[in-house]
């Protein structure tokens, strides 16, 4: 089947915990599923609810935020900030219709490689089985005038 | 910045030799970047990171007039530094660069080349769009505080202190037990050499003691840390011992005249195989030689009815002080090195070896003590029912290489048991066994040392000890312990009647281990012990800056690989020091005034209180000083009125965009 359906998840992964335990998967040559896409924030604290329903609106097919353990946070309590906003999110999307699966949260330490690996799997085959998402292509960004940023 | 405003990126596709190359096709990732907008040149290369690799990126900004640069290979952070440096040396400013990672989380981890390919392509336009929003940027410098904090006072902490203090830094080494030493002290020789642990170990003990660099602390324990590399301050709770270490001669005429006559408290020290009086001196050698108190055993501190004979044998030094407290000092400090060393498995977790049903069943450290001259039979190796044992049994492995219990080897069991069968058999005569999976003696002299001990007559059989029993089967049997264990190499199975069975336990994390790791803010590997930033590039650095590891906290090691990593964390903390100022990332938050609605969202939410509220204009201010980069606040502000250094919105929307536009 050449044009079977490959999800896209973008993965909003914190510099010191999943995004290490990331690397370390690599590191350990631990093979799983390509369809995730990272970008690298410092905190999952610093993940803004637009971050993730601009991903939505561009296509993405799924969300994942990955942050340290609860008391783990290389900023102490950054995970928690996260912990709240999701909260309010997986409301928002709700109501968006966008399924529970497709947005996740997730606490992987730099030293869960293996994590890295079971909860990409997990949940392409579970956006797999939900096929593309559908609903409510959201508005566009206001973009800022180019020159004025660079 | 677009094309017509004159963008003009770099985009550099490393093969890795064969790493990256062997998995996604390079030549197309290059290929599909040279057609994005902005890209003015796009090349592969098979290493990015070596001299020629670097020089191709600082030749082409000048040749191509590059002014932003991508480049994708490993994770950045392995490499961002190196390719920062030659965007910086080719003559741009080194925030005007993005690195792509298409190796650790792409190359290593997928195997369908197509997927991979795809993946890498997604990534570097996306990089490719961020790099174009980048601004620039300075780094800032942050002073480094020349002092340094050493945790934990076994061998690693000693060596560190000393070199460190040596080269004339101050030292603040901050030991928990009552003195320093760790598990070495216990040791009455140590492989592979035999030589004396005490005599090479007391002496840099005393010279910790009376080093002028050291302010030393035991009995005392970390109980905060705040900062960052260059400025940590931390909280050092010193507990109380009841006899002040400025008054005391050391001459111990207080524990002579305890009221307890006998010593009734299980001795920790010697693994509980002797007693000691509630006033005590952990060993004979311990530094500081000052008695301590222990108020759990110490009558004074039930009835309040002791006769205080400690008191008036002290006499006029008044160093005995019953109502001593808590003591809490606060430093500053620039870097600080963990030694917090290991914990030994408890053997009680393998219940088919007996141990703590049969008394007969000893741990090593027990026998270490039995064998130290110090120790409880000054140095006679006997039971605890007086006997010299005859025959004796060493089982290898306890609680290592054991899916049941611990699954690492613990490095130095095979050895320790060589050294603990040489001797048992010097001191006793007896006939020793030795039980083992696999002989793992891969260090200097070593090897050497096990082939010492074959024509020493110590017979070896290779297999797991199913069991240790006194279930007789036999009169040759009879009052004695049968170890049942498959000799793998004879074939069969065997039961071997022994006096003695010493059980090899192996190292285990300190049981808070989690605590201590949370509190200087690091990363531990799965199974607890502490994380090293990279396992052959920096093996006593940590993710966290200015916090080094040495010795056993870090993984099980021996005696002359602990000292050298000792050295190598003290050499990462004087180059710190030396250097007298570190570059940080300039990732901080600033706050878009015009846009600040003064809502104060954001004021609670710094966990450093960096972000105070202008009361004159209404509007919150960050500190850069203070501000850590963590972006939470950012992500806070309802107004988008906050924005971060190298992680602004505009850079993290254009990424996942990018990842997002499939062409
Ligand atoms: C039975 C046995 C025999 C051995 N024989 C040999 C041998 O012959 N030769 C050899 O080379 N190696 C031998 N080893 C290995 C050797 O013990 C280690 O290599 C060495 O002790 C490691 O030193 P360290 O300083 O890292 O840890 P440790 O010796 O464990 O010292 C750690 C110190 O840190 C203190 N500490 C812990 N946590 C804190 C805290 N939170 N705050 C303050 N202080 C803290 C502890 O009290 C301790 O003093 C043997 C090991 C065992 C178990
Ligand atoms: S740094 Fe990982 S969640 Fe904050």
């Amino acid at each position: 089947m050449p044009d079977a359906f490959e999800p896209k998840i973008v993965a909003f992964f914190c510099n010191w915990c999943t995004y290490l335990g990331a690397d370390l998967a690599g590191a350990s040559r631990l093979k799983y599923a390509p369809n995730a896409r990272v970008v690298r924030v410092m905190c999952s604290g610093r993940v803004d609810p637009q971050f993730v329903l601009n991903a939505f609106a561009r296509g993405a097919d799924g969300v994942l935020i990955g942050g340290c353990h609860p008391g783990d946070c290389h900023y102490q309590e950054g995970n928690y900030k996260a912990l709240r906003r999701f909260r309010l999110l997986q409301r928002l999307a709700e109501q968006m219709g966008i399924e529970p699966e497709r947005l996740r949260l997730e606490w992987i330490s730099a030293a869960e490689g293996d994590r890295v690996r079971t909860v990409i799997n997990d949940m392409v085959e579970k956006l797999k089985a939900l096929g593309p998402r559908r609903v409510g292509q959201g508005p566009d960004r206001p973009v800022k005038d180019l020159a004025e940023v660079s | 910045m677009s094309e017509r405003d004159g963008l003009r990126i770099g985009v550099y596709v490393c093969h890795c030799g064969t790493n990256i190359a062997g998995t996604v096709d390079v030549r197309a990732v290059a290929e599909s970047a040279a057609a994005l907008p902005g890209v003015a040149v796009s090349r592969d290369y098979k290493y990015m990171c070596s001299d020629p690799g670097q020089d191709l990126i600082r030749q082409d900004i000048q040749k191509f007039g590059l002014n932003r640069i991508v480049v994708a290979a490993c994770s950045p952070h392995l490499h961002e530094h190196t390719f920062r440096t030659a965007t910086r040396t080719g003559g741009l400013n080194e925030f005007y660069f993005q690195m792509v990672n298409i190796r650790e989380q792409d190359s290593w981890v997928h195997e369908h080349k197509g997927a991979a390919t795809r993946k890498a392509i997604d990534l570097v336009r996306a990089a490719a769009r961020r790099v174009a929003r980048h601004r620039a940027l300075e780094k800032s410098r942050t002073p480094i505080h020349p002092a340094v904090l050493v945790v934990g006072g076994g061998i690693a902490g000693i060596h560190a202190a000393l070199t460190l203090a040596n080269a004339g830094k101050h030292v603040y080494l901050v030991e928990r037990e009552p003195s320093i030493g760790g598990h070495m002290a216990k040791f009455d020789k140590t492989f592979p050499t035999l030589d004396c642990a005490a005599c090479i170990l007391t002496p840099k003990m005393s010279a910790v003691k009376n080093h002028p660099n050291i302010t030393l602390w035991t009995y005392s324990e970390v109980t905060a840390v705040e900062g960052y590399i260059g400025n940590y301050k931390a909280t050092i709770a010193r507990r109380p011992r009841y006899i002040d270490e400025d008054l005391c001669a050391g001459c111990l005429e207080c524990i002579d005249a305890c009221v307890f006559r006998q010593a009734k408290v299980p001795d920790e020290f010697n693994e509980d195989l002797s007693r000691r009086k509630p006033i005590y001196v952990p060993f004979p050698q311990a530094v500081p030689l000052v008695p301590v108190i222990d108020p759990e055993a110490c009558i004074e501190f039930h009835s309040h009815k002791c006769k205080k004979t400690c008191v008036t044998a002290c006499g006029e030094r008044h160093a005995v002080n019953l109502r001593a407290e808590e003591k809490l000092e606060r430093i500053d400090i620039g870097s600080i090195v963990l030694a917090t060393g290991f914990r030994a498995y408890d053997a009680r977790r393998s219940a088919n070896y007996g141990y703590g049903v049969y008394p007969n069943v000893y741990t090593a450290l027990e026998v270490e003590r039995l064998i130290n001259a110090s120790g409880p039979t000054a140095g006679e190796v006997v039971l605890r029912d007086g006997r010299t044992p005859q025959t004796v049994g060493i089982v290898h492995c306890v609680g290592s290489r054991d899916e049941n219990t611990n699954r690492w080897c613990s490095r130095v069991c095979c050895m320790y048991s060589l050294k603990l069968a040489h001797l048992v058999k010097e001191r006793t005569g007896a006939e020793v066994f030795n039980f083992y999976i696999d002989m793992r003696t891969p260090g200097k002299g070593f090897e050497e040392f096990y082939q010492k001990l074959l024509s020493e007559r110590v017979h070896f059989v290779r297999g797991r000890v199913a069991e240790v029993t006194d279930w007789a089967l036999d009169s040759s049997e009879e009052g004695r312990l049968v170890i049942r264990v498959e000799d793998t190499l004879a074939g069969l199975f065997r039961r071997i009647p022994v006096d003695m069975v010493i059980l090899s336990t192996g190292l285990e994390p300190q049981p808070d281990a989690g605590d201590v790791r949370r509190l200087f803010n690091i990363s531990s590997s799965p199974e607890g012990f502490f994380l090293e930033r990279h396992p052959k590039l920096a093996p006593v650095n940590t993710f966290t800056e200015g916090v080094l590891l040495a010795g056993c906290c870090q993984g099980p090691k021996d005696i002359p690989d602990t000292v050298a990593q000792a050295g190598a964390a003290a050499a990462e903390a004087l180059a710190l020091i030396d250097a007298g100022s570190v570059e940080t990332d300039p990732n901080t938050a600033y706050v878009m005034e015009e846009a600040c609605s003064g809502c104060k969202t954001c004021v609670p939410l710094c966990p450093y209180h960096a972000i105070s509220f202008a009361q004159a204009a209404r509007k919150a201010e960050i500190n850069q000083a203070l501000c850590k980069g963590c972006g939470t606040c950012v992500a806070a502000c309802p107004s988008s009125s906050i924005g971060q250094n190298l992680f602004e919105d505009d850079e993290i929307f254009e990424e996942s965009e990018g990842l997002l536009a499939y062409a």
